[in-house]
């Protein structure tokens, strides 16, 4: 397991986290490699069918990150996100997906150093549990089919 | 069939130097769609832009990547590089190969594999990307400017002499702000006052200004060129109309004992008050906390003697609603108070006080009438001691930063006493002397070789009291940090400056960031310093970070600027970035089965119910309906929609699936 490299995707707001993560760059803040960005304009907008693809598509861990309760760019979305993370935990619990594969975060524009944290937290987290091979079991593809559509 | 082109920049070496550009390149060279791919030192120069340029002419390319700095930094330079080549500004995106991997790993192969991860999910995106057209809205030209510190008010005068309408509100009784309490400022030693209330005058009497004092902004809604403020004017208990300002009732006011905080807590005031003398509106409030009426229900003093009837115990908090285009932020700046400094015995020894309070003891208008007593007994200090940095950079007590403003008026405070109190010794500790500034250093200078201030360098690290003394115990660290003992008479704190009191609620009402010490966060810290992330929101003064007075009006002119260059302007063009509910041809008119969650997801109340009529008029389906001028494009509603029949502009569904699926695929 020593060279397990895990794939990690970031879905994360425009306006705190990926602001945030720009500052990480700005301050030259060193963390893992292993995660990747993807923008998204809010948090709220994420749909978490997004997430259930990345892992049938072979990711290892997800980071959900956006602005602090309160100080979301659009006022509620950060909120929305949340409700919606509740719901989706339990949901992947029920299903069996491991829940410790998704980590969920506020990251503001100012937390350059924070954002670093999050991510080696997470890789070093994703590192222990290994590759995700059973993320196959409990999807058995129907996913890639339904969305490539 | 898509013809997408991979620019890879060098970014001199910031990219270059941990990230192989030439691979990123040659790799992307072999994406599918990818016509074109090259790899420059500097994309963003006019050479670099030229190349995307001539290559979407050259080889009519339908999609570009730029694999650069954060779109955060350049996007608009290479949309606008795009549209002037003739290709939609929306089919242009950009992959952040530096602030998200050259910056932040080390040079190897796993950040060159990153960032050709990077490059391929943008590629992805680029393919489903769709022309989309910037949408064009009016401009509202009034602004409104938050705070009358000098900063409000110089941003205030600037915009309404450039002939637009301003609302200045101010949270105080009287518009002035910290400005107005000090004695005299640094390098001229002129009067605070005599400089300041000319302006405050032409505030108050100027035409295109509305000015709400004792206000403060209660919500905002709306965007750039477009908001709609909801102005809380606190009840003043007084028609201001009637009132002349006689000054009868403070006068008769029987609760006389109240701290002033104009004073900082070294005068005292009555419950109905003007906070001090040349305040603008010169009328007074009354205090509704420490009134007798409101806390006993009876007393009315102020009503019998004033002799215009102006008094109303009965009114009540109005809401003004004002539609602006612009909003200048100037809500400056607070200094730390108390418990802060157990080690010095603020708030133990009345003799240590704050700079801001030996700015009260100096002034001419303050509660000893400029001479220079100590709170405790009145008497004259003979011996002074200035205390720097108390707070600032100081990471222990979470203030890491420097004040910037506290080396120059301590070197006032302590000439001021020496020019007051002849045969006194003043003595200034202090970590490092920064007097840069025009006349700033040669200040410092006069304070130490003309009026023979004591500086030493070194920290303090306890006052106590011994037969009346205070006793400063310190060090002397030029002299192999020798123990400096002064038996002083008084001590002046220079105690950080903090973010205002309220700033974060602030912040979070529009919608704009904020550091993590409060202070409000400017769009770029070098090129963009009085811009906020959002878009018609300027920053003006020490609500940004401690600041000067010059360097707080230089900055309102700035702020001003930039808002009358907004109102120059009779239509904005706004990034269509916004959501839009799909409309097939009928009999299926659209997918949206007419829930409406996302009406009850939208924070823009942006989402209408749109009837569908057949020939006759009736109506046979009801769907949602985005309104482009409300929305945001924050895509709540995308998430939220069951039937996946609303989407939102430049992140749409195809696009975001693509990009995950880009970057999995090859990972």
């Amino acid at each position: 397991m020593a060279d397990f490299e895990p794939k990690i995707v970031a879905f994360v707001c425009n306006w705190c986290t990926y602001a945030g993560a720009d500052l990480t760059g700005t301050s030259r803040i060193k963390y893992a490699t292993n995660v990747r960005i993807i923008r998204f304009p809010c948090t709220g907008r994420i749909d978490y069918m997004l997430l259930l693809k990345a892992f049938d598509e072979g990711a290892d861990g997800i980071i959900v990150s956006g602005c602090h309760p309160n100080d979301c760019h659009y006022t509620s979305g950060n909120f929305h996100a949340r409700r919606r993370w509740i719901m989706f935990r339990e949901l992947c619990d029920f299903v069996g997906i491991d829940i410790n594969r998704v980590l969920f975060s506020w990251v503001s524009a100012a937390e350059g150093s924070k954002w670093a944290d999050v991510v080696n937290t997470t890789v070093t987290r994703i590192r222990e549990l290994g590759p995700y091979t059973e993320y196959q079991k409990v999807a058995k593809h129907p996913i890639r089919e339904v969305t490539n559509g | 069939m898509s013809k997408i082109g991979v620019f890879v920049c060098h970014c001199g070496e910031n990219i270059s130097a941990t990230v192989d550009c030439v691979k990123v390149a040659e790799t992307a060279a072999g994406y599918d769609g990818v016509v074109y791919s090259i790899d420059y030192k500097y994309m963003c120069s006019d050479p670099g832009q030229s190349l995307i340029k001539s290559a979407i002419a050259e080889k009519g390319l339908t999609g570009v990547v730029v694999a650069s700095c954060s779109p955060r930094m350049h996007e608009p330079t290479f949309r606008k590089a795009c549209a002037e080549a003739g290709l939609n500004p929306y089919m242009c995106e950009m992959a952040n190969l530096r602030e998200h991997c050259s910056w932040v790993h080390e040079k190897g192969d796993a950040t060159t594999e990153k960032a050709i991860d990077l490059v391929r999910i943008l590629v992805e995106k680029v393919k489903k990307n769709h022309s989309l057209n910037a949408i064009k809205v009016p401009v509202t030209k009034t602004a409104l400017v938050i705070g009358g510190g000098i900063a409000g008010i110089q941003a205030s005068l600037d915009i309404a002499n450039s002939g637009h309408k301003v609302i200045l509100i101010e949270r105080d009784p009287s518009i002035g702000g910290h400005m107005s309490q000090l004695s005299e400022t640094f390098p001229t030693l002129d009067c605070s006052q005599c400089i300041l209330t000319p302006r405050m005058v032409e505030v108050a009497q100027h035409e295109n200004i509305t000015l709400y004092t004792y206000a403060e902004l209660e919500s905002l809604e709306g965007f750039v060129g477009n908001f709609k403020a909801k102005i809380r004017r606190k009840s003043k208990s007084l028609d201001e109309k009637i009132c002349t300002g006689c000054g009868q009732c403070t006068t008769k006011c029987p609760v006389k004992k109240i701290p002033s905080e104009f004073n900082e807590g070294l005068g005292k005031r009555t419950a109905i008050y003007v906070p001090f003398p040349q305040a603008v509106p010169n009328k007074p409030v009354i205090d509704r906390v420490n009134c007798t009426y409101y806390i006993k229900g009876k007393c009315k003093v102020c009503e019998i003697v004033c002799p215009t009837k102006a008094i109303r115990f009965d009114q009540e908090d109005t809401i003004v609603e004002a539609e602006v285009g612009a909003i200048v932020v100037a809500t400056g700046f607070t200094v730390k108070q108390p418990d802060f400094f157990p080690e010095y015995g603020f708030g133990k020894y009345p003799d240590v006080i704050t700079g801001l309070q030996f700015e009260r003891l100096a002034s001419a208008s303050g509660p000893t009438l400029g001479e220079i007593r100590r709170p405790s007994d009145g008497k004259v200090p003979e011996k002074i001691v200035f205390i720097a940095c108390a707070g600032s950079r100081d990471p222990a007590k979470g203030i890491p930063y420097c004040s910037k403003i506290c080396c120059m008026y301590i070197a006032k405070h302590a000439m001021l006493y020496q020019h007051k109190v002849h045969g006194g010794k003043s003595y200034v500790f202090y970590m490092d002397i920064r007097a840069g500034g025009k006349m700033y250093e040669e200040f410092v200078r006069r304070a130490i070789e003309d009026d023979g201030v004591n500086y030493i360098r070194g920290r303090v690290s306890r006052i106590y009291e011994k037969n009346g003394k205070l006793i400063v115990k310190g060090a002397d660290t030029l002299l192999g940090a020798m123990p400096v003992d002064i038996d002083a008479d008084m001590v002046v704190l220079a105690t950080a400056g903090i973010a205002n009191e309220g700033s974060e609620e602030l912040a979070q009402k529009l919608h704009t960031s904020y550091d993590s010490y409060h202070f409000f966060s400017e769009a770029h810290p070098k090129l963009k310093p009085v811009e906020t992330n959002t878009a018609g929101i300027f920053l003006a003064g020490a609500c940004q970070s401690p600041k000067d007075i010059p360097e707080s009006v230089a900055m309102a002119s700035g702020a001003a600027v930039k808002v009358a260059c907004l109102f120059s302007q009779d239509e904005l063009t706004r990034e269509p970035l916004i959501a839009v509910v799909n409309r097939q041809a009928a009999p299926v008119f659209s997918s949206c089965v007419g829930c409406f969650l996302c009406v009850s997801a939208c924070p823009y109340q942006a989402i209408e119910k749109e009837e569908i009529k057949n020939r006759t008029g009736e109506v046979i389906r009801t769907i949602a309906k985005v309104n482009p001028g409300l929305c945001q494009g924050c895509g709540t509603c995308v998430a939220f929609c069951r039937t996946k029949s609303i989407d939102i502009q430049g992140y749409t569904h195809e696009e975001m699936y693509s990009e995950v699926m880009a970057l999995l695929n090859e990972y």
